[in-house]
């Protein structure tokens, strides 16, 4: 059991606990803008660790600028996708209201609304 | 039973976990993005898992998924948000 090999359990402990999380935080959260924060954990923090427990295990040049690849990919898609979820989240009424502290985009909508008149 | 074989149990009892919880809301979801939601979850756990498997096992055959998986997840998720009518109940 050399020190490497207790980094690489330790990252791929971590990941798997946070997929563990964001499948018990889906389950939980009572819409979609409160999963779609538990959703992020693991496609972001979670592939991050995993990716650097392969580059401790296999540490060449050709496995590094993959495991680089695929963290940009992931970091440039994931976005994109949080983002239209939300918003057609907000757009079609999926948000539960009653739980929002503050909603600063009813606002700008209504001000909108209320200058176009 | 070495140390790295013990972690892969936990590893994959926790990752089992999070994609069951995954499916129930798949299967669940009151509303199709709930449903796209949890396909991300569920796909983001198998990148996970995949990757997981190349750092116990020390081969990077499944790479070139990883890479490919994380360029094509998007297009599902984005193409139901864009397309969902307002009617579209479940």
């Amino acid at each position: 059991m050399s020190a490497a090999e207790i980094a690489v359990a330790l990252l791929i402990l971590v990941s798997a606990f946070l997929s563990m999380a964001a499948g018990i935080g889906i389950v939980r959260f009572p819409d979609v803008l409160t999963r779609l924060h538990a959703a992020t954990k693991p496609q972001v923090l979670g592939l991050a660790t995993v990716l650097v427990a392969i580059v401790v295990q296999v540490p060449t040049w050709g496995v590094l600028t993959t495991v680089v690849l695929v963290m940009t990919f992931q970091l440039l898609t994931q976005p994109m996708t949080a983002h239209m979820l939300g918003r057609s989240a907000y757009r079609s009424d999926h948000v539960r209201r009653d739980l929002l502290i503050e909603d600063d985009l009813d606002r700008d909508i209504s001000d909108h609304d209320q200058s176009g008149q | 039973m070495t140390f790295l074989e013990i972690v892969s149990i936990i590893a994959g009892v926790m990752f089992g976990i999070g994609a069951i919880a995954a499916v129930f809301r798949i299967i669940r979801g009151p509303s199709i993005l709930d449903r796209a939601l949890a396909t991300d979850v569920l796909l983001a756990i198998a990148i996970c898992a995949l990757g997981a498997e190349m750092a116990i096992n020390t081969h990077t055959d499944t790479l070139v998924v990883m890479l490919v998986l994380a360029m094509f997840a998007v297009v599902g998720s984005i193409s139901i948000a864009r397309f969902m009518a307002k009617q579209d109940a479940s």
